[in-house]
């Protein structure tokens, strides 16, 4: 009966480990986690102003994507608490939780006004996609090098 | 995850509807009378963003009629003539539906890339974390 206790309170001792190994597994590919998913979300955007370059008073958008990146990680790192900003001292300070809060969507400067209001400058979008393509595929890479490397640390030494 | 694909495509649909207009305008330039018994009048497509900021991509909301006079020519023994001998015929200007129908064609060409392009990212991102 003492040899019972004695092995279900390892069980036990390993299962907390084993959550917390996960937890560590889960923000060491945060970070690239985050910048895919900024990645995607900017491919839509500049796909949407690709699709609209023709209608008229369409207004190309676009982020920041470092700026957004930075704060979608400064987010994370609070484990999904978003701090409220205070800018006046009657302002009350908090915060609250959940994270994918969109970027920041801008407005493209045009650098050639068109008669029908259209912002959407085909060349710039298309360089853009096309950046955004290798650098969404870049981050990929990234990410399976990261989980290559922690399946290798995983692995045992005899094999 | 695949709205890329649904936001290229509606703007392909649109954009081949677009050359669907111009083909019927070319092809009814001197169409001097329709189904109702009047001349063809040109049509143009309308395009519209959809969703929010064009997140959803693009559709065409309406096509209009070209509201321009019709094209008068003086044809007396032509039995459409009226008592002046002018025969209305449709206000199709050639030129600009070949303009129209290229820059529908290189629209719809930017988008099929988009499309490919994303195509190949997605299945690049299916194979995340088998190398």
């Amino acid at each position: 009966m003492p040899n019972f206790h004695h092995r279900r309170r390892t069980d036990v001792v390993a299962g907390q480990q084993g959550t917390n190994m996960l937890d560590k597994l889960a923000s060491a590919l945060d970070f690239d986690r985050q910048a895919l998913g900024l990645r995607f979300e900017r491919q839509k955007v500049l796909a949407g102003n690709i699709a609209n370059a023709d209608t008229p008073d369409f207004k190309a958008r676009d982020f920041d994507f470092s700026r957004a990146l930075a704060q979608a990680t400064a987010r994370d790192g609070s484990h999904g608490q978003l701090a409220m900003t205070t800018t006046s001292a009657g302002h009350l300070g908090g915060a609250a939780s959940g994270s994918g809060a969109a970027p920041e969507m801008l407005y493209r400067v045009p650098d050639q006004p068109s008669l029908d209001g259209n912002t959407v400058n085909m060349d710039v979008e298309r360089a853009a996609f096309a950046d955004n393509t290798v650098r969404y595929e870049t981050s990929l890479s990234l990410i399976n090098t990261r989980i290559r490397n922690l399946k290798a640390a995983m692995q045992s030494e005899q094999g | 995850m695949f709205s890329i694909f649904q936001i290229s495509g509606s703007a392909m649909q649109a954009q081949s509807q677009r050359m669907n207009v111009a083909a019927s305008n070319l092809a009814n330039a001197d169409s001097v009378a329709g189904p109702d018994g009047q001349p063809y009048r040109a049509k143009q497509v309308v395009f519209e963003a959809r969703g929010r900021d064009g997140s959803a991509g693009v559709g065409v909301s309406k096509v209009v009629e070209d509201a321009t006079p019709l094209r008068r020519e003086y044809r007396p023994g032509d039995p459409n003539a009226d008592d002046q001998g002018y025969v209305s015929l449709p206000n199709v200007k050639p030129v600009e539906e070949m303009v129209n129908m290229i820059e529908a064609s290189r629209s719809y060409q930017a988008n099929v890339e988009v499309l490919n392009t994303s195509k190949q990212m997605m299945t690049k991102t299916l194979t995340l974390g088998e190398g």
